[in-house]
């Protein structure tokens, strides 16, 4: 494609109203949308406003909607683009407009503010933590976000409905709830917060996100549904219900892990793990039958190396792991609600387990936790 | 007199980028009142495109590691020219940062016994730098930034700061708009920490982002602090060249600390042609051995291809000129033909999108071409190696904005640690020297001052297009001030810049003061300038070849340049005043480290 002139439309406006530009500009070979824009504003409208920063698709500044598609203009080659026909640039829709290209996307740093941080089990002085690759991989997909909006932008729940602002976190802090969620040294549980107050139950997984996710991370499939599973298996699970119904478990999912409430039981096996504390006293459960579930723990320790043999690796994996391949209820009985769910997507399979301690181990585990509770 | 809003805080952090960041949370958790002010939206700082990663002796990979081996290298690297003090403090404490940034959520790759993997990377002895992937800076700045958010840290978003303020010798605070609708801005703090990264902008072919026009270094020196280094800039050794819109785009030295080599047309291998004296006794003068090395650092030396950036820079630079080149004006950098195609997709996910997307380039069945790109500044505000503190009482500077660290040359993977090490260091002091001294007082007169020079390219009806302008100075940059140079063509350009400072007088803006990129230019191109005249006033002053600054003219390293800083400060009409100061010597026990190797 030699250097060529072509037909930009761009809007321009503000918050009170604006209207299409249309502009005529070089193109050059192997240039992208970002370039023309520049090329624009240096030649014909030096007031054009435009975020940008890296020019290499990992800053997720620029993002627009190009011909009606929401795209990074960095990452958009004039090549797969009709040139014939004008393009049309538009700032993204769901945000209110700021100035031509550049919108006010502060609904999404708010967010972020209500997040429940990251609240792992011990400090680290002296590079204590053990994780295993396999076991960080399935986070490390969602840690790639650059945080472009792109996936907010698109969200049919806010793009035209602004009241849903209110209460509906989106794509982006669902994966980033995920990330936390799946962390093995991360000792919050956030389901209910998530649910609750970040309106997980109004995504009706129609993929839109996915779909334009610059960084093709598998939203939809890899954070969204697991996390719909783990919230389900809290809310709707026979044995949680039966256990609230009898009075054994405190009353609601809610006062149970309320945000930012402090790690209990959960963090001291961690530390136990980590060999920073002896293990909570009366829950030693016995080798290989009995893993030590807890909700807020989802099988977490068990990438922990230096668990002490209270904490069998295998007991306590096999309650999560048995489930996803087996697919039943079972699993999810075994491990009372902590594991079925732990381990969507994970990379561990049944093969990691020894599925007689996985057996033996469920009715045990589902004791283990009513008597916990009942403390 | 000019409208603007007041803030009052202990401690004000100019820049978001790693340094900034890190320096908010040790403020916030020294007990200080803290604010973040940002060009750009928080998480978009330029250590979001870092990507090789973070240099620790941790040990991990090769228990051989240690502070003293890390330390050595980084003196190595710098040509010896480095502030011993920093780099030492830099070794010693970075291992605990990066485990910090652990424990704050960041999730690197992992070793099989489950710790944290690190990679080789060009002049480190042994494999030394944690990493996640190719996409290190972005971990480690979204880590930074939940955890700055999380502690409810205020981040002044789209913010820029045009003038540092002073109340006597000390400081007082920051001057600055609102890029979102044009007003202003003004900060009292009795501390104001400068990470505000480096000034690339003003080359032609750079990785840097818009935001790189040398805001940082500016303002110190308006407020009196001096800048220390300025002639050595980096030139990384590859940077995309084709297609023409990416040219300078990064492609991170992981792709060699993989396994990737460098080869010109011909297909040689050609930095076995390059290994400088200075480093032969620890690089492999065989393919052989080279690529032994991977496996076996103990008994084999170093590839050529993993020698300091410099090196590697200049290499290239000689090959494409001697007209060894590819099409496209830069040579290979072949990881195809060197490592399966599973493997680079694991180690390199994001370089493998990026030439795919950018340049149609399949990295696990092509080579890439590849050429020098402007990347670093070594050069910055001279501070006080423990505290960071400059000679303005109560201006820090940490991060790419602070010189010393890295001597005439960094090391890839210690540009990440020193941001996170000083950043913590310059955050502690600044909250230190806050809680010892009062609210500072605004001076009107200063504000005012600020208020009306921010807004003179509005005044102006027909003028000098700013784009236009910046377009000039990179092309004068680039050609007098770049990779090689000669004492005609600096003389040349500072002629150039005097002349663009003239023309700077005449900026003219259309448009109003919201969201008005042609304004914010105008006024970064200040800035630009400035740190423009003072690389160029100190290359030419230096009359020797080391790390990065290559003199044509005088092409050797020489001992009597070994011991000398270039210091460069304002004076108060605003001409800049070069001075020569002696290095800081390094005491005995760190000396014999060098003798025992």
């Amino acid at each position: 494609m030699p250097a060529h002139e072509l037909t930009l439309r761009v809007w321009r406006g503000d918050q009170d109203g604006g209207e299409f530009v249309t502009y005529r500009v070089e193109g050059q070979e192997g240039e992208v949308v970002l370039d023309v824009i520049h090329r624009l504003q240096a030649t014909q409208a030096n007031d054009l406003a435009v975020r940008w920063n890296c020019k290499a698709g990992k800053c997720g500044s620029c993002s627009a909607e190009i011909n009606g598609r929401p795209r990074l203009m960095c990452m958009t080659r004039l090549s797969t683009l009709n040139l014939a026909e004008p393009i049309t640039v538009t700032p993204m829709r769901t945000f209110p407009v700021v100035r031509d290209l550049v919108t006010d996307v502060s609904y999404n740093y708010e967010m972020a503010k209500r997040v429940p941080p990251f609240t792992p089990a011990g400090d680290n002085s002296g590079g204590k933590y053990r994780m295993q690759q396999r076991d960080v991989d399935r986070i490390q997909e969602f840690h790639k976000c650059i945080e472009c909006f792109l996936c907010q932008n698109v969200c049919h729940v806010v793009r035209d409905h602004e009241e849903n602002k209110q209460v509906f976190a989106g794509p982006r802090f669902f994966i980033r709830y995920a990330g936390l969620d799946m962390h093995p040294l991360d000792t919050l549980d956030r389901r209910a917060t998530l649910q609750d107050d970040f309106g997980l139950g109004m995504c009706n997984i129609t993929k839109c996100c996915t779909e334009v996710c610059p960084e093709g991370i598998h939203i939809t499939d890899n954070a969204i549904i697991p996390m719909k599973e783990r919230v389900v298996d809290k809310q709707y699970d026979p044995v949680v219900w039966l256990g609230n119904k009898i009075g054994i478990r405190s009353r609601t999912p809610r006062e149970q892990v309320g945000p930012y409430r402090a790690p209990s039981t959960s963090e001291d096996y961690a530390k136990a793990a980590l060999g920073l504390a002896p293990p909570p006293v009366g829950t030693d459960p016995a080798p290989n039958t009995t893993p030590p579930v807890d909700e807020a723990l989802d099988g977490k320790v068990a990438n922990l190396p230096a668990m002490p043999p209270t904490l069998p690796r295998s007991a306590t994996r096999g309650a999560g792991a048995a489930a996803t391949p087996a697919g039943g209820r079972q699993g999810a009985l075994a491990s009372g609600h902590g594991g079925a769910h732990a381990d969507a997507g994970s990379g561990l399979s049944a093969k990691d387990v020894a599925p007689a301690a996985a057996a033996a181990g469920g009715l045990a585990a589902l004791i283990a936790v009513i008597l916990r509770r009942r403390r | 007199m000019a409208e603007f809003e007041t803030h009052d805080y202990d401690v004000v952090v100019v820049g978001a980028g790693g340094a900034g960041l890190r320096a908010a949370i040790a403020a916030h958790e020294s007990g200080a009142k803290t604010a973040v002010v940002c060009k750009s939206l928080l998480g978009k700082a330029h250590t979001v495109m870092a990507e090789g990663g973070i240099a620790a002796s941790m040990g991990n990979v090769w228990p051989e590691d240690n502070w003293q081996v890390h330390f050595r290298d980084t003196m190595r690297g710098g040509k010896m020219l480095n502030n011993w003090r920093m780099a030492q403090l830099h070794a010693q404490e970075a291992p605990e940062r990066v485990w910090e940034l652990e424990e704050w959520g960041a999730l690197f790759d992992r070793t099989k016994d489950g710790k944290i993997s690190q990679r080789d990377f060009g002049g480190h002895r042994y494999a030394r730098l944690a990493h996640v992937g190719d996409r290190t800076g972005l971990e480690m700045i979204r880590t930074l930034q939940h955890k700055t958010v999380a502690l409810g840290v205020d981040v002044f978003m789209e913010c820029t700061i045009t003038r540092l303020l002073k109340d006597g010798d000390g400081i007082a605070g920051a001057f600055g708009y609102w890029r979102e609708s044009g007003r202003f801005i003004a900060f009292r703090a009795p501390s104001v920490v400068l990470a505000t990264g480096g000034i690339g902008k003003s080359f032609r072919v750079t990785s840097n982002s818009w935001e790189y026009t040398g805001d940082g270094h500016a303002l110190a020196l308006a407020a009196g602090a001096s800048l220390i280094n300025m002639e050595f800039v980096q030139f990384h050794p590859t940077g995309m060249v084709w297609p023409p819109s990416v040219r300078g785009i990064l492609v991170t030295e992981s792709v060699r600390g993989e396994g990737g080599v460098l080869r010109n047309s011909e297909g040689r291998r050609f930095m076995f042609d390059y290994i400088p004296e200075y480093f032969k006794e620890e690089t492999a003068d065989n393919e052989a051995e080279a690529d032994r090395w991977y496996d076996d650092h103990i008994n084999n030396r170093r590839p050529p291809e993993l020698l300091p950036r410099d090196e590697v820079a200049r290499a290239i630079n000689s090959e494409i000129k001697a007209g060894r080149g590819t099409p496209h004006g830069g040579v290979y950098l072949d990881i195809a033909s060197r490592r399966p195609a599973e493997d680079i997709l694991r180690r390199l996910p994001s370089m493998y999108h990026q030439f795919k997307e950018l340049a149609d380039v399949d990295i696990t069945k092509e080579p890439m071409e590849i050429g020098p790109t402007c990347h670093y500044v070594m050069g910055g505000v001279e501070v006080d190696a423990d505290t960071q503190e400059s000679i303005v009482p109560g201006l820090f500077a940490a991060g790419e904005v602070a010189g010393g660290m890295h001597g005439s040359n960094r090391l890839g993977g210690n540009s990440l640690g020193d941001l996170l090490v000083f950043g913590k260091r310059a955050g502690e002091y600044a909250a230190q020297r806050a809680a010892t001294h009062g609210a500072p007082q605004l001076e009107g007169r200063q504000v005012e001052a600020a208020a009306t020079e921010a807004l003179l390219p509005f005044q102006r009806e027909r003028g000098e297009n700013p784009y236009t302008l910046q377009y000039d100075l990179q092309a004068a940059m680039q050609e007098l001030v770049g990779i090689i140079r000669t004492e005609s063509e600096l003389r040349s350009a500072l002629k150039e810049i005097v002349a663009l400072k003239e023309r700077a007088k005449n900026l003219a803006v259309e448009g109003n003061r919201q969201f008005n990129p042609g304004w914010n230019l105008a006024l970064d191109l200040r800035s630009m300038l400035t740190v423009s005249e003072c690389i160029a006033m100190a290359a030419l002053e230096r009359q020797e070849s080391r790390g990065g600054h290559t003199r044509d003219d005088f092409p050797t390293a020489d001992e009597h340049w070994g011991k000398i800083n270039l210091v460069l400060t304002q004076t108060n009409n605003g001409d800049l005043q070069l001075d020569r100061k002696p290095l800081p010597e390094m005491p005995d026990d760190l000396k014999q480290l060098f003798e025992e190797h």
